[in-house]
């Protein structure tokens, strides 16, 4: 019997709108749910008489919110009410007159995705009684909640927005966010400051010059001139002040630094200013001066918001990996019962309860159940490694097969992740330095400005008098500011910064353009990276009737080869078809009922225990597949005499763009290779097929850390690939570190960059964009210079009036942002039309990305 | 006395009053979110016999 063809519609999911998999349609019923997360959701949403509007919400913004599954996880949340949690996390807020005070928490929350989210999650007062206020904040999905715990307690609010579809975490290194806020509004506020400076320092600046051609009262020049006088100084004084700073930490250090030709200028300008303000002679150039400050800081401040916001999209990431776990009390006793803790409240010698699909929250030992563990992130082994009680498990690994209990041996810094974050720390101790093109450039330039500073002062000394030597010197320092420069460039990293987040690449540090553009090597994690991390379905032998079967029967396990099998064989399914009877065994075998016959799954071991024997005719087949190294499963049918019919082997292989990536890489200057966790075989397996030549198996944490190292040593830029917990120390040691999609938050806590898209292919994009932006700053340097080299000639000429200066200096700074932003849309429009194989890279405005972001968990 | 002594320093205190306005609401964390009240601005208030 062949599977009918699928001519049916496509079902899609109520809540999210994605294709419901065969094995989960109820035929006949009116709602369709892809996963129990959308069911969830969807019935609160109902039950709760919000979900007309939400969904006519949605589909008003007609945003990509459907594009991921809700994910509702049912956990209790119960940790939120304990004392630890409470201190850490809650805020009281005393009430008036001794009455009940409110309190204040703020939470991350997980699955944010457009507006209909903010309406449906401020919403909650209406939904649970005694939830004052909620406030959600899009750009890092944190939303505020105002609660009187009088009458309710924190963990139902939790269990709410969880039900809701947006699984609560608590947010962690507030002292770092803090920070971070307050620099932001130390940016704001001198910038609001020096544009009151520049604004009334132009109007009185107007005043004079106009009062130059018409005639002014000299009382009237004189109020003008202090008055702008007053201004400049508080400009540069206040807000100006940062230059001065970055300038005198850049003169003690004797390097060279975009501030110092700055803070030259405004120094340089604002005593001369004076000079002759007091003086009622010669020019004032104070409102140059303060329009300089004021668009340098708002370059500045656009290029530290857009890195923020990337920041902030990856901390995101980070916290929404699990921190609580289920802690078993009197473990074996009658009275047994479990608890929810913290990470943090768990102890030495608390049992733990691990659900499969979940990770190990600690270090310690099996205590009871059987399972299978996955240790890719923490090792780089990508096949899962049978446990039994007695064996050692670590955190970072995950459960796969079954519920076991393990007892806690380490936490915190002595576990093994602890001491590879150690690790991590070392390595970016020994990051090395870089000294940005700009300020390297900058350098150069002061001396040459100073330079011709004082032949120039020395010329019209000897040529007029001390008076206008003076006059044209300051001009000349003043005009040679390279204000076009310190503008531009910021905002064409912020504006890269934004580009590269629209393609799904979280880019931390914007220096990571710079060191792109030199050419090095390439060093590639391999399970995870280059490969998918999980099993894929490699080869089907034997009845192709009965892969619907296999989809069906697999379709409601965890195990990860049950997972690969029904996402594989997905297209052979028969839709409402739906498995019953169904009997998961630990030895690695399913089995279920599907239109009356019984179906078993599994590996040969298993079904030969069951009475199915392997026809002869199959065996060289397994043979094949078991000596690649691939997992064999069998397919059999209980009562039937042929024995096992079919076999799936099924191998952790390589993403189907990693060879094209990493040629096109190599193409442009990469050496790549391989540093794997994984066993010899398996590596150079994956690293034949994508191409690579040099390939190292069974490299230990400190082992990738030392290789980055001896290559750095050696002078080399290197660029690490990784995912796991296990890279992370060498990719905060290299010159760039990208963490891939999926991969370990200590991964992502120690890299440079963080894909947010699954795939390799942001890697190449992230090669294009760093050329694109380093031509554009070099282009944006040509024009820069070119109106100083002409403002510095007009000058020593003694040509140069404050008037010219005036005008001069904004014009070149808004040709120098014209010219990056024509270059910049230019981009963005060829880039949509060759972007047709990645659909995700044409997408639209920011949040998007924001919601990519997200780690599928 | 010219008018211009009046209204120099006036045009200060009026640069000076939107500077102590601006500072404030810098201050009491206006400028924290700028994308979140774009999208609260367009969702429709709840009717109250909507309850």
């Amino acid at each position: 019997m062949t599977p009918p063809p699928r001519t049916e519609e496509r079902v899609d999911c109520s809540h999210c709108g994605l294709p419901v998999p065969a094995g989960r349609v109820e035929i006949g019923a009116e709602e369709q749910f892809c996963c129990g997360g959308c069911r969830i959701v969807f019935q609160t949403l109902r039950s709760s008489g919000l979900g007309e509007d939400y969904y006519a919400l949605r589909a008003r913004f007609d945003d990509a919110s459907g594009a991921e599954p809700a994910r509702a996880t049912g956990r209790s949340y119960e940790a939120y009410d304990r004392e630890t949690f409470q201190d850490e996390h809650v805020r009281r807020i005393p009430g008036p007159d001794g009455a009940p005070g409110l309190a204040q928490v703020d939470l991350l929350l997980e699955g944010v995705r457009c507006a209909a989210c903010v309406w449906l999650v401020e919403r909650l007062p209406k939904l649970i009684p005694g939830v004052v206020e909620v406030r959600l904040r899009m750009r890092d999905a944190r939303v505020t909640i105002v609660y009187s715990p009088e009458h309710v307690a924190l963990s139902r609010i939790a269990r709410e927005l969880d039900a809701l579809g947006y699984p609560a975490h608590p947010p962690g290194a507030e002292e770092q966010r803090e920070l971070a806020r307050r620099a932001e509004r130390g940016h704001l506020i001198r910038m609001g400051v020096a544009a009151v400076c520049a604004g009334n320092a132009m109007l009185v600046a107007f005043a004079l010059y106009s009062g130059r051609e018409g005639g002014i009262d000299p009382s009237h020049a004189a109020l003008f001139r202090w008055t702008g006088l007053a201004l400049g100084w508080l400009s540069i004084l206040w807000p100006g002040r940062t230059f001065l700073r970055g300038a005198w930490a850049a003169l003690r250090t004797g390097t060279g630094h975009l501030d110092l030709p700055i803070a030259i200028a405004l120094v340089a300008g604002a005593l001369a200013g004076t000079w002759n303000t007091v003086t009622g002679r010669g020019e004032a150039y104070f409102d140059s001066l303060t329009v300089l400050v004021f668009l340098l800081l708002v370059g500045r401040y656009v290029q530290a918001r857009q890195q923020r916001w990337a920041a902030d999209a990856v901390d995101l990431t980070r916290a929404l990996t699990p921190a609580s776990c289920r802690v078993v009390r009197e473990a074996g006793t009658p009275r047994e019962s479990t608890e929810e803790v913290t990470l943090d409240e768990l102890a030495v010698g608390d049992v733990v309860e691990v659900r499969p699909g979940e990770p190990f929250p600690a270090d310690g030992v099996l205590e009871s159940g059987r399972s299978r563990v996955d240790r890719a992130l923490l090792s780089g082994e990508s096949e899962p490694v049978a446990v039994e009680p007695g064996d050692d498990v670590h955190a970072g690994t995950q459960n796969v097969a079954s519920v076991v209990r393990m007892r806690v041996a380490e936490v915190g810094a002595s576990s093994r992740v602890g001491r590879l974050m150690g690790l991590v720390e070392e390595g970016l101790a020994h990051k090395p330095p870089i000294q940005r093109l700009t300020d390297r450039i900058a350098g150069v330039f002061v001396v040459v400005v100073c330079g011709l500073g004082v032949a120039n002062f020395l010329l019209w000394s000897v040529r007029a008098d001390l008076a206008t030597a003076i006059d044209h010197t300051v001009a000349l320092l003043i005009v040679a500011c390279p204000c076009a420069l310190g503008l531009a460039t910021p905002l064409t990293l912020a504006v890269a910064v934004g580009r590269a987040a629209r393609s799904g690449l979280l880019v931390k540090d914007a220096a990571v353009f710079e060191r792109l553009v030199r050419r090095g090597r390439l060093l590639l994690d391999k399970t995870g990276t280059l490969t998918h991390g999980e099993p894929r379905l490699v080869q089907w032998t034997g009845d192709p009737a009965a892969r619907a079967d296999v989809a069906a029967v697999e379709a409601h396990s965890n195990h990860p080869i049950a997972r690969a099998l029904v996402r594989d064989l997905e297209e052979y399914a028969r839709p409402g078809v739906r498995a019953a009877e169904l009997e998961e065994r630990l030895d690695g075998g399913v089995a279920g009922t599907v239109e009356e016959r019984r179906v078993r799954v599994g590996s040969l071991e298993h079904l030969a225990a069951h009475g199915h024997a392997l026809a002869p005719a199959l065996r060289p087949e397994a043979d094949a597949m078991e000596s690649r190294g691939e997992s064999v499963v069998g397919v059999a049918y209980d009562g039937r005499p042929d024995g096992v019919v079919a076999l799936a082997s099924l191998a952790d292989s390589p993403r189907p763009d990693a060879a094209a990536v990493v040629d096109s890489l190599v193409a442009r200057g990469w050496s790549p290779e391989v540093l794997s966790g994984d066993v010899d075989g398996a590596v150079d397996r994956v690293a034949g097929a994508v191409g690579i030549e040099h390939a190292w198996g069974r490299v230990e944490p400190e082992g990738k850390l030392e290789r980055v190292r001896a290559l750095q040593a050696k002078g080399e830029v290197v660029w690490m690939v990784g995912d796991g917990v296990n890279d992370a120390a060498a990719l905060a040691a290299a010159d760039v570190g990208v963490a891939v999609h999926g991969g370990a938050e200590a991964s992502l806590a120690a890299a440079d960059v963080y894909a947010s898209r699954p795939g390799l292919a942001p890697l190449e994009e992230l090669a294009d964009l760093s050329g694109r932006t380093m031509r554009t700053i070099q282009r944006n340097l040509g024009l820069s210079f070119t109106y100083n080299a002409a403002g510095i000639t007009l000058a020593m000429l003694g040509l140069m009036d404050p008037l010219v200066a005036a005008i001069l200096m904004p014009i070149s700074s808004a040709s120098v942002l014209v010219l990056a932003m024509l270059s910049l849309g230019r981009r963005s429009r060829s880039r949509a039309s060759t972007s047709g194989d990645a659909p995700e890279t044409s997408s639209g405005p920011g949040q998007r990305t924001f919601e990519r972001a997200l780690p599928g968990i | 006395m010219s008018v211009i002594y009046i209204v120099l320093p006036l045009a200060l205190v009026l640069g000076g009053a939107a500077l102590a306005a601006f500072l404030w609401a810098v201050r009491r964390g206006q400028f924290d979110d700028l994308d979140t009240p774009a999208i609260r601005m367009v969702l429709e208030d709840d009717v109250e016999n909507d309850r």
